[in-house]
């Protein structure tokens, strides 16, 4: 087991906190940039996805799992993103350009939304932009002129300096490298007094405020830069799929995002790639598994949803912590074998909390 | 001493139709431990939340050195230097000791989110000046051994114990402990006394506390306010107010028909 004999406080501040993860993080760097020269171009593909997905769930976990303010209008967010690019694009803005203002779209709206989130909490804030999730799924569907409504519209070929990043390798490239970017920030913001007052306000909002956290800005700020996030992955998107419509973007893709954090692990940055992954593969192994099963179960047009259906129900009754939970429990495992105990990371349940301020 | 550090003027609050507080007036004066006591439901926490600016009064108002506080809203009172535990402990239950304890110096950051994305050379700076104003802190509370211990997994006492050090971070001029010794045994509750005394002596703060424990009133207190039914009943010495018979009525009930 690592002990880290530490000297200076700079070394509860900095990301990676010791050689070891040093160490796993370049490995992991590489193995990305090898990739292309490592996986058929099917699955680069997938991965391609796993990446885009990635950050429209950092977006969602900062705002549910760290915030305390569950969405379930995230695709409303990922359509602005994508939208006002496919629009901008076709205008002949340079990607440099679209790409900032997607996410700057997308973050307005994030506001907007966000406004209400100062007056109502919990399952009603959850209700409110679910509304705003059916809203604007209808506005595109209406806005025919800039969106193609329910025919859909065609995202041009993506030309950066002269270089097509609509080839499969380039573009893998192009989404690791925002990926890797918007997570940084994401870090850096967690380790910061934005990223506190974030879970503060999550963890109790009456003593958030006695600490002098103005609630309103900060959950502004919350639903401002996860809508950013989920703008910027609309905007890669969308040249991922080169023709977008509206029904990509529904209330079952709200579901599927809040989904993927859930099981990724609520709280945990790494969760919210954990969960997109652990996605992709469970659907791939759907998809091949299909064959195998007898007809009567593996033609059914609900298996799918079935399935991720019992993992989330699984994940909520016996691994709250989700996905990444589950790694840490099997890290401190291996790290101190043989002495790990069942109970290792059973907490007390809390306290009461006081029920007088709400 | 001219202006008293906190004042409240006539304050009231009305639930419905129960008077809370009713027409409340008391002055803090600076460097003073002033202690609330009184029965369950005689609106001592009301008043601190009052204080806090948690709950607006209806009518009165509270004035801390001389600004009127009572119509601001909560953070910002927070940020002219008044720190508060709760009664039933509202620790961020899902972060460390340390993390708690760095929200308490949040009112003295001056980076902005998007420095703090970019982790810039001052937002690193001042991560470390607030690290080494907490370590003082840890230090002053010995709770070094819990520094990255996860609140949700901490015995209650030492919970306590958190929840001051995180009002501490603060540096606040004022402190309002809600009930400091409640759940506490006798050995903690002497730690907290201790520790009451030296944040009046050597950090200079003014302490006023709602407290149950008539031991530990007596013992760190200069001035006690006696409440109930939301009224005033007496102020002054701990000795005085425990002589005093409307005090000892409103806790034993009336002797008149026994």
């Amino acid at each position: 087991m690592h002990f880290i004999f530490k000297t200076r406080y700079a070394q509860d501040i900095n990301l990676f906190r010791h050689g070891g993860q040093t160490f796993w993080y370049a490995a992991l760097a590489l193995a990305l940039v090898a990739a292309p020269w490592l996986l058929s171009e099917y699955t680069l593909s997938q991965v391609t996805f796993i990446g885009i997905y990635a950050i429209v769930c950092l977006g969602l976990m900062l705002l549910a799992g760290f915030t305390g303010q569950v969405s379930l209008g995230h695709a409303g967010f990922l359509a602005m993103g994508a939208y006002t690019e496919a629009y901008l694009q076709a205008n002949g803005w340079p990607f440099i350009i679209s790409l900032p203002m997607s996410a700057l779209v997308a973050g307005i709206t994030g506001i907007m939304i966000g406004l209400p989130a100062l007056r109502v909490k919990g399952m009603y804030l959850s209700i409110a932009t679910l509304a705003f999730g059916f809203i604007l799924e209808e506005a595109v569907v209406q806005a025919e002129s800039i969106t193609g409504g329910n025919a859909g519209r065609q995202v041009g070929a993506l030309i950066i300096g002269g270089i097509n990043f609509d080839d499969g390798v380039n573009f893998y490239f192009l989404v690791t490298g925002i990926a890797v970017l918007c997570i940084l920030g994401a870090l850096n913001l967690l380790r910061s007094p934005t990223g506190r007052a974030f879970v503060a306000i999550r963890d109790s909002e009456v003593s958030a405020q006695s600490m002098g956290i103005n609630l309103a800005h900060y959950k502004t700020t919350a639903f401002a830069l996860s809508a950013a996030l989920a703008g910027i992955a609309g905007a890669l998107y969308a040249h991922k799929i080169r023709i977008i419509t509206p029904d990509q973007f529904g209330f079952l893709q709200s579901i599927e995002l809040l989904m993927m954090v859930v099981i990724g692990g609520l709280g945990s940055i790494q969760g919210a790639i954990f969960g997109p992954a652990f996605w992709f593969v469970v659907q791939q192994l759907i998809v091949t598994g299909k064959d195998w099963l007898p007809p009567a179960i593996g033609q059914q047009t609900g298996l799918q949803p079935t399935i991720f259906g019992i993992i989330l129900i699984a994940i909520v009754l016996f691994e709250p912590m989700g996905l990444y939970g589950r790694w840490l429990k099997f890290r401190t495992f291996l790290e101190i074998f043989p002495f790990y105990r069942k109970g290792m990371f059973k907490r007390q349940k809390s306290y009461m909390k006081s029920e007088r301020m709400k | 001493m001219t202006t008293p550090m906190l004042e409240a003027v006539n304050l009231s609050v009305q639930f419905g139709g129960l008077k809370a507080v009713n027409d409340v007036s008391f002055s803090v004066w600076p460097n003073e431990v002033f202690s609330l006591i009184g029965p369950n439901g005689a609106g001592k926490t009301t008043i601190f939340n009052l204080i806090s600016a948690l709950y607006r009064p209806t009518s009165g108002e509270v004035r801390f050195e001389g600004e009127v506080i009572s119509r601001m809203p909560p953070h910002v009172v927070a940020r002219h230097g008044i720190a508060r535990t709760f009664q039933n402990i509202e620790l961020f239950e899902h972060a460390t000791v340390l993390q708690n304890l760095l929200v308490g110096r949040h009112c003295h950051r001056h980076t902005g989110w998007w420095q703090d994305m970019l982790f810039t050379g001052s937002v690193r700076r001042a991560e470390l000046e607030f690290r080494r104003q907490v370590e003082e802190v840890i230090d002053f509370l010995d709770l070094q051994h819990y520094r990255d211990s996860m609140v949700a997994g901490l015995p209650y006492g030492v919970r306590k114990v958190v929840e001051l050090a995180r009002a501490l971070s603060m540096r606040p001029r004022l402190l309002l402990l809600d009930e400091p010794s409640s759940g506490l045994n006798t050995e903690e509750t002497e730690d907290m006394g201790f520790w009451i005394e030296d944040i009046k002596r050597d950090l200079g703060i003014t302490v006023i506390m709602v407290e149950h424990d008539m031991g530990l009133v007596s013992r760190v207190s200069d001035r006690v306010l006696a409440l109930n039914l939301g009224e005033v009943l007496t102020l002054g010495t701990p000795q005085e107010v425990q002589a005093h018979p409307g005090v000892i009525e409103a806790y034993l009930g009336g002797t008149a028909d026994v």
